[in-house]
């Protein structure tokens, strides 16, 4: 099996779940077979391409462009389709990032294929390639399969394969290939113009030690002094999941999760969060999670250290007291 | 300014699902609009409040879809196009798309919207693959729109508290983040008004479409846990006891 897998820089600098997505595809050519090669695209790029040349794969594709300079999704899909046309691969693999969610279905599509997005993990079973995602916000897991020929395109989510597996090239240095693709001004439809950030954070969630989060359990925008309450007695920050902060009941800066803040303190107390995987991507590095949820399905449990199935309008003033008490 | 908005109804959020094969069951649950779509559709009601011209509400799916259909039509939508399909949950994204961008092509629009991604499959990838059927330009996770002299600036999010603005000509596709704006309700009025708006009904037979899947369900199944969770019981105040306990004497962290 041919794998490629399209690597993600980020203004100069490696996007890390491109690392993510070589281990698995490392793990799939170990369980199917086969050659691992990692596709890089840009302009000026030589010097990430040697970088990457010292992994584990069997050669870099090293596509170089002026209209590649910024990232478009119709100058990516343009210049993939060729690269793919040409190195003819079983299987193309992409972390699952902001990024690929804007090319990649597109990319799979102008060649007829279809894309399984976001998966967490593959089985080989008895010799089919089956893919592992979440459902229903992460209620459930689904066991995908491609149907029809190749070449398959699919993502894996960050944090799905740990990044520091990636071996090095054993023989020190893969080949690194480059390939000409024809691309054209009037091909690339959209203008990206400048990137920014919002005016600066008052907060920073990153180095806070203890986090208490809210979700959408908290209901109503005056119910979430109970919550500051008890982040206030045990001295942490006050978090939320999208929704809460989609509402305006906490400003954006306070968000968790894949648009929002990743963070991993010593504790994190998630309060009527449900555990989407949007959410959990930002929180799963935290040391001690506690969950706080009525649903005891809530996939939030299935990442927890400890869980409480109850109410979380009884639990935040019997914590808050309980915590006092000791003070 | 003519905007097809496609909006999907999902399960209810608080609903208890109970897995059948590779769907749920259907039987015992209610539906809603799919929230990102709703963003989609408050953020077309916007522009055309703006701008003028009209909001077609589009969704595929059973008969219950037509109820969100109606919603959209009872917040401002003018009028619905409902592709009824039983079978819905078994097309791939791409046979969704495809079906989906087989009756927006019988329209003459500006602009197609959809929320980023349904909160039932989760795929997220209707936008960008109708942008690829219909070729027409696209961007996602957009959380401002600003239509001038025939183009439109946008501003995308990116990831870690990035943003970048990008220009895109007009007809497009956008697929836009939940957050941009504030949802409005339906009033009276409105579901009054929408009892005379007309919703289209199509099929994927009458539109032509004939679909090859790309990938295949096997099967749903609740996932298993990669932690072992201890759960605490009691009354609130012996959980909280409790929880205190283990935090400062078992984990250590406060």
């Amino acid at each position: 099996m041919k794998i490629l897998v399209v690597t993600e820089r980020r203004q100069g600098k490696w996007n890390n779940t491109s690392f993510e997505t070589l281990v698995a595809a490392q793990q799939v050519a170990g369980a199917k077979g086969g050659t691992v090669s990692a596709v890089l695209l840009g302009n000026g790029v030589n010097a990430l391409a040697d970088e990457l040349a010292t992994k584990n794969v069997a050669e870099v594709l090293l596509v170089q462009h002026g209209l590649l300079e910024s990232y478009t999704p119709d100058g990516y899909c343009v210049a993939l389709k060729q690269v793919i046309e040409n190195a003819k691969p079983d299987l193309v693999l992409f972390p699952h990032t902001y990024q690929v969610r804007d090319f990649a279905p597109k990319l799979a599509a102008m060649l007829g294929k279809g894309m399984i997005g976001d998966c967490v993990g593959f089985r080989d079973e008895g010799g089919k390639l089956v893919f592992v995602r979440q459902m229903f916000q992460g209620k459930t897991a689904a066991d995908v399969t491609f149907a029809g020929a190749g070449p398959w395109f699919a993502s894996f989510q960050s944090g799905a394969f740990r990044a520091d597996l990636l071996a090095a090239h054993p023989g020190g240095k893969a080949p690194v290939n480059a390939i000409n693709v024809q691309l054209n001004a009037n091909d690339i439809r959209t203008t990206p113009l400048e990137l920014f950030k919002e005016a600066k954070s008052s907060v920073d969630l990153t180095q806070a030690p203890l986090i208490v989060a809210i979700g959408r359990g908290i209901k109503a925008p005056e119910n979430i002094a109970q919550a500051e309450s008890l982040a206030k007695a045990i001295g942490a920050e006050i978090a939320a999941s999208r929704p809460i902060c989609d509402e305006g009941w906490l400003p954006m800066e306070r968000q968790i999760g894949s648009s929002g803040q990743t963070v991993a303190p010593k504790l994190y107390l998630a309060l009527g969060i449900s555990g989407a995987i949007q959410h959990v991507v930002g929180m799963k590095g935290a040391r001690t999670i506690v969950a706080v949820n009525k649903d005891q399905n809530a996939p939030i449990f299935e990442i927890a250290d400890y869980g409480v199935v109850g109410d979380i309008f009884e639990i935040m003033p019997a914590l808050t007291e309980e915590l006092q008490k000791g003070k | 300014m003519n905007i097809i908005v496609c909006v999907k109804q999902v399960p209810a959020k608080d609903a208890p699902l109970s897995i059948a094969g590779n769907w749920i069951r259907e039987s015992d649950i209610g539906f809603e609009m799919n929230e990102p779509d709703s963003y989609a559709l408050e953020e077309a009601l916007r522009l055309k409040e703006k701008h003028g011209g009209e909001v077609i509400a589009l969704s595929l799916g059973p008969e219950r879809v037509k109820q969100t259909i109606k919603e959209a039509l009872a917040k401002g939508a003018d009028r619905g196009i409902h592709i009824a399909d039983g079978n819905f949950a078994e097309l791939d994204p791409l046979g969704a798309a495809k079906v989906l961008a087989a009756a927006i092509g019988k329209e003459k629009c500006d602009m197609v919207l959809t929320g980023l991604q349904s909160d039932d499959h989760g795929f997220g990838q209707t936008g960008v693959l109708l942008a690829a059927l219909l070729n027409l330009p696209h961007a996602t996770i957009i959380m401002q729109i600003e239509v001038q002299d025939g183009k439109m600036k946008l501003k995308r999010e990116l990831e870690a508290g990035w943003f970048q603005f990008v220009e895109c000509p007009l007809p497009a596709v956008l697929s836009i983040q939940s957050g941009i704006n504030r949802v409005r309700y339906a009033t009276l009025k409105g579901i009054m008004a929408a009892k005379k708006k007309e919703i289209a009904t199509m099929t994927r037979e009458s539109l032509g479409v004939s679909i090859e899947p790309t990938q295949k369900i096997e099967k749903i199944y609740v996932p298993q846990k990669t932690k072992k969770t201890e759960f605490l019981t009691g009354t609130p105040k012996e959980v909280a006891a409790k929880l205190v306990e283990k935090l400062k004497f078992e984990a250590r962290v406060i």
